[in-house]
């Protein structure tokens, strides 16, 4: 229970970094780090105590697994969170071509 | 094995915290790959190999499109000044202290850790019944190739938009401003 | 966009082929092993990435690929969405596993798995070496 405690806190510190900072890079940054933090709290939700891991080999009888739909989740939204790192960080380069400052309150200020 | 998954957790979150206030940007983009590794780490502790997998080299692709960005624009963050920032980490505090109460009340009504309920997934995890039906021997990739292959078709989707998107926002500039 | 040192070159040349045939082989048998289309597609885009950082190509011959590239991942979703709409059209329904199950644990198994993680790995390196080569070529142009 502890785990999920931190996990959320991964979370929270992700959370902080959108809010808080300034800098297009850092807000990226703490996007990414709220994603990791959602996958965290997705394995581990489907974690069973002394299971196998989803594969079945050739000479398993009868085995306990790890519940397998969470991880087929997190192994969708992995490749969605890598798409969309690249999108944003793409328009923070044609920001930065445009105004000369990755810094969002003056981008607000200059006008092209 | 619980007590090195919590260190790693606790290593990810000093990590993300330092990546967010650092002054360099190279430095938050190297911290943000403790923060990726130290994921795919737990991934293995969790019994999860193929996100372990997937996670390793989607973190090494991201880490390389960062820093090919950082290099072409600034590698100094412009923002990060003393002033003072007290007020902003008294009010983060308490919204922290607010959200985790909130958290344990929605997590109280949760199967207890290592302990799912496994209500959707009963019907297939028996090695009979998935050999079965889809003939595959990794369970993850049976679920995600045949049993909701509408969702990998979406994602596929998503991730030709974003690329499509890249192309058209970055386009050639050949003339000078 | 500049090459690097002979050692790095000279390395190159024999660790590429080596990544290359590395995430065929996730690719091939991501019915059976952990990984799949999506890691051995990653891994296909990072042996072409480090060949590109490696020799540093000129700006007429990344435009060429980066044509290449987006018509390579236009074909991959495309054989995707064929191998759903097979089923659509033969009587049953959307995504229908309409080959043969076969044996377990072999290679040609598990009806169109295999054909599909083909298809996904085949889209998501094109696509990635597609996101790499435009981030590339862009001109610095205008204030730094």
């Amino acid at each position: 229970m502890i785990l999920l405690f931190l996990a959320i806190f991964l979370f929270l510190v992700g959370l902080y970094g959108v809010a808080t900072k300034r800098n297009l890079i850092k807000i990226v940054i703490g996007l990414t780090i709220m994603e990791y933090a959602t996958f965290l709290i997705l394995a581990l939700i489907g974690y069973r105590r002394g299971a196998a891991p989803p594969i079945v080999l050739a000479k398993m009888g009868e085995a306990t697994f790890v519940d397998a739909l969470p991880q087929a989740l997190v192994l969708t939204a992995i490749v969605i969170g890598l798409a969309t790192t690249a999108l944003l960080l793409s328009i923070a380069l044609r920001i930065y071509h445009k105004y000369g400052t990755f810094d969002v309150s003056k981008i607000r200020k200059l006008k092209g | 094995m619980m007590t090195i998954l919590c260190g790693l957790i606790v290593l990810m979150i000093l990590g993300g915290f330092v990546a967010l206030e650092a002054a360099s940007l190279l430095s938050s983009v190297v911290l943000l790959g403790i923060v990726g590794f130290g994921l795919s780490a737990a991934f293995l502790i969790l019994q999860a190999p193929d996100l372990a997998i997937v996670q390793i080299v989607v973190e090494t692709l991201s880490l390389i499109i960062f820093i090919a960005v950082i290099l072409k624009t600034t590698s100094k963050d412009a923002t990060a000044r003393r002033r003072k920032r007290l007020p902003h980490y008294v009010v983060a505090a308490v919204f922290a202290v607010i959200f985790m109460l909130a958290a344990s009340w929605a997590l109280g009504s949760m199967p207890p850790f290592g302990n799912p309920s496994l209500r959707m997934a009963e019907a297939y995890l028996s090695p009979n019944k998935f050999l079965g039906p889809t003939g595959a021997a990794n369970l993850v990739t049976a679920v995600i190739l045949d049993f909701r292959a509408y969702d990998t078709l979406g994602e596929a989707t998503v991730l030709f938009t974003a690329v499509m998107g890249v192309l058209a926002v970055l386009r050639k500039t050949g003339r000078k401003q | 966009m500049r090459g690097m040192t002979p050692i790095v070159k000279t390395v190159t040349r024999g660790m590429a082929g080596m990544i290359f045939l590395y995430g065929i082989y996730i690719v091939l048998h991501g019915h059976l092993t952990p990984g799949g289309g999506f890691a051995g597609g990653v891994m296909v885009a990072a042996a072409f990435i480090l060949v590109v950082l490696a020799k540093g190509s000129p700006e007429a011959v990344t435009e060429a690929k980066k044509q290449r590239s987006s018509v390579a991942e236009s074909l991959g979703i495309f054989a995707f969405w064929a191998l759903a709409v097979i089923g659509l059209i033969g009587g049953t329904f959307f995504f229908y596993n309409f080959l043969t199950k076969g044996r377990p644990f072999r290679l040609l198994s598990a009806g169109f798995i295999p054909l599909n993680n083909i298809a996904i790995g085949v889209e998501v390196a094109a696509a990635l070496f597609a996101i790499f080569i435009t981030l590339a070529v862009i001109k610095t142009g205008g204030k730094k």
